[in-house]
């Protein structure tokens, strides 16, 4: 069999069992065959035995034993699906149960976001929701999948009512490039195939969307940035005075003989190659994981970060972020963290809640200013040590980080660089 | 369409080999879980990518159930050589003879289980704070809530509502004395793009893949290979068939399946038309609906 050059697409759905998401994502898996005959018995039979009529989709998608036995899910699930033109990651997040953490850590990785609204009942609270963290996590492309269709007997005139409800409310948020399909996911109306019964559609069905949606340039191609995750030393024979930095391109385009600056040190050089196990390659671009050699022999070490003499991130010591907390301990403001940030991870401070967001109407509130799990606010974070660092909006990884508490190390928040 | 994309295979390797360094860059004692089975290769083929022109900075850690295809061993044992890795092994027949545990008894009894205090035991005395596994998300329910690194408390259990979460491609391995980490660094992958990587990068794997001709018995749906292990069952009979392999493990438990493939191309074009997931000849894993989640939360693999 030839290996193809498709390329990966990672999306997340949002939404809660009544929207049927459950339903959308069985119907994907099973149309492009990723469901195997003993997951669909084993699946039938719990659901027989729980008394449902037919099969329960949703059983595909809940792994845990609390998932199934209380019908609910819990986690952060992934699915994989591959169809001729392209390998599909689907990041499937919680609608009710702690829905902002999941849904952000779903969504840091997207390229697409699916958005399932009830054609029944249009926008809700929780569309607004799922809309907002597309928005703060900067998915590049947004598809809002109005379900049910077919519970309305497939009018246009629901359809764009819905559409219009979803703008008015979205066009305060940030979001690159949307699109509206009208699906039913029990009858399989526009998700694999074109619909029938709603021949006013004439966009292209769900899958054709995913599948041919231009992600190449979802990532960034400008900024050279590359984090220095390990230094590789061989010292055996034929490689005695190799030392080469090892780490995944975060953004931009680096090639041999570019003139660099490693930060924060300042120190200057030009790349000398870049190597991989199958030889020397002229360029590296993100996302590949690459070892790169400079013409001078200047101290390099994890936490530092290659970049283009002509273009640097910003070295910072006190910035703003939105934050989403994502932990039972409340933030404590004037406590250290520590915060990781590519491959640096200085102590930090929250020196300043500016102000939370409220999801649903995207108000500020100024009064309560109490950072608690799934609370998303406006912070100044002070670190000991610079950071490298761009906007979140231009760049998702340089522009990113988690804070780390110190008494449990745990992952307590997620950070967007402003 | 821009050159500057990368094919979904290379998209995978890349991010497996960032989680590779990140283990070397974040542990002090890192070691890679190494079964002999077609995932464990894949992923030392990758450190030795990730780290190249170094060598692989991790050793190999194997726990042998006692109950191994002759096979998987040898494959074992030049791969290490070949690599100049440091070989770990974990016995559970030395826990069974130091009283650590004991044999399940019973039809069905089997050394999996066993495995979880030999594993358990091997880590701590080796003081692993990091053990690479081939785990892929697609492979079992329990599975697809993995972390690409994922917390081990002190009695190395796993507590899957308690994970923390993963953002972007930050990677948090902190974690106090005596606690530990598990990653897996082909979270991500696909039986599929395990086989189209292996046919692509031309990896070795144990003949034991490949259809060949082998005594068997039929038994729970499968075709359980004939060993010094195995006692026949009443009405059971032993018979020769063509038969190949689609996961390894434990000898008394690895279920064959028939077919014709001899090459890796020739599996590829089988996996991708398979009617059933490759861990549905596993007996260890139909015990329970949550048999996985189960032994995972113990410190199963």
């Amino acid at each position: 069999m030839e290996i193809s050059n498709n390329q990966l697409l990672r999306f997340t759905t949002a939404g809660s069992v009544d929207d049927g998401k459950s339903t959308l994502i069985g119907r994907l898996l099973y149309d492009s065959k990723a469901i195997f005959e003993d997951q669909l018995e084993a699946v039938s039979n719990t659901s027989k035995r729980k008394g449902h009529e037919g099969v329960d989709l949703a059983l595909f998608t809940d792994g845990l034993r609390d998932e199934r036995e209380q019908g609910i899910t819990i986690d952060v699930a992934y699915r994989y699906f591959t169809t001729p033109k392209r390998k599909f990651i689907i990041a499937d997040t919680p609608g009710h149960i702690q829905y902002t953490r999941n849904m952000v850590t779903g969504a840091s990785t997207a390229n697409a976001a699916l958005i399932l609204i009830d054609a029944r009942h249009g926008v809700i609270e929780q569309t607004k929701r799922h809309a907002f963290i597309a928005s703060l996590l900067q998915i590049p492309h947004v598809i809002v999948c109005v379900n049910k269709m077919d519970l309305v007997e497939y009018k246009e005139e629901t359809f764009t009512k819905i559409i219009s409800q979803f703008e008015e409310f979205s066009s305060k948020l940030l979001v690159k490039d949307i699109r509206f399909i009208p699906i039913s996911a029990l009858n399989g109306d526009n998700v694999v195939n074109r619909s029938e019964n709603m021949d006013w559609y004439k966009g292209a069905p769900l899958l054709h969307v995913l599948e041919n949606m231009h992600i190449s340039s979802d990532l960034n191609k400008i900024d050279a940035r590359f984090p220095v995750q390990t230094v590789i030393r061989p010292q055996r024979d034929g490689f005695i005075d190799y030392r080469g930095y090892a780490g995944r391109v975060a953004s931009g385009i680096l090639r041999p003989g570019d003139e660099v600056t490693v930060m924060p040190s300042g120190f200057t050089s030009k790349i000398k190659s870049i190597d991989t196990f199958n030889g020397a390659v002229d360029e590296a671009f993100a996302p590949m994981s690459v070892t790169v050699t400079l013409e001078d022999d200047i101290d390099v070490s994890r936490g530092d970060m290659i970049v283009k003499t002509n273009n640097k991130p910003e070295s910072k010591q006190e910035f703003d972020a939105m934050i989403c907390w994502l932990h039972n301990n409340p933030a404590r403001p004037r406590t250290k963290y520590t915060l990781m940030h590519t491959s640096n991870e200085p102590k930090a401070m929250i020196k300043n809640v500016l102000y939370k967001i409220d999801i649903n109407t995207y108000n500020r509130e100024e009064e309560d200013k109490e950072l608690k799990m799934n609370d998303i606010g406006r912070i100044t974070i002070r670190t000991t040590r610079p950071i490298m660092l761009d906007e979140y909006r231009d760049n998702r990884i340089t522009g990113s980080f988690v804070l780390i508490d110190d008494a449990t190390h745990e992952t307590v928040a997620a950070g967007m660089i402003l | 369409m821009s050159k500057y994309y990368l094919n979904y295979l290379d998209e995978l390797e890349s991010e497996a080999i960032f989680i590779l360094r990140e283990v070397w860059a974040q542990f002090q004692n890192p070691v890679i879980l190494f079964s002999g089975g077609k995932d464990s290769i894949v992923v030392t083929h990758l450190a030795k990518k990730a780290f190249h022109p170094a060598k692989i900075p991790f050793p190999l850690m194997h726990v042998d159930t006692g109950h191994n295809f002759p096979e998987t061993i040898a494959f074992r044992d030049s791969l290490v050589k070949e690599f100049g890795a440091q070989l770990l092994v974990g016995s559970v027949q030395e826990s069974i003879d130091q009283g650590r545990v004991a044999e399940e008894r019973g039809k069905n009894a089997t050394r999996n289980a066993l495995q979880i205090t030999t594993l358990l035991d091997a880590i701590e005395t080796h003081k692993v704070d990091c053990a690479i596994g081939g785990g892929r998300r697609d492979e079992e329910k329990a599975r697809a809530k993995e972390r690409f690194f994922s917390h081990r408390d002190d009695f190395g259990q796993w507590d899957p509502k308690n994970q923390r979460p993963e953002l972007w491609n930050i990677l948090n391995g902190r974690h106090f004395e005596g606690e530990h980490f598990r990653a897996f660094p082909i979270s991500n992958w696909t039986e599929m793009d395990v086989w189209n990587y292996i046919q692509r990068e031309n990896i070795q794997i144990p003949s034991l893949y490949f259809a060949h001709e082998r005594e068997v018995v039929w038994r729970s749906n499968s075709w359980i290979p004939v060993s010094e292990f195995l006692k026949l069952e009443e009405g059971e009979k032993i018979e020769k068939k063509k038969i190949r392999f689609r996961t390894l493990g434990d000898i008394t438990i690895t279920g064959g399946i028939e077919s014709d493939a001899d090459t890796v191309e020739k599996i590829a074009m089988e996996v991708s038309a398979m009617k059933q997931t490759e861990r549905g000849n596993r007996s260890d894993d139909k015990r329970s609906e949550t048999a996985m989640e189960d032994r995972k939360r113990q410190g199963y693999f």
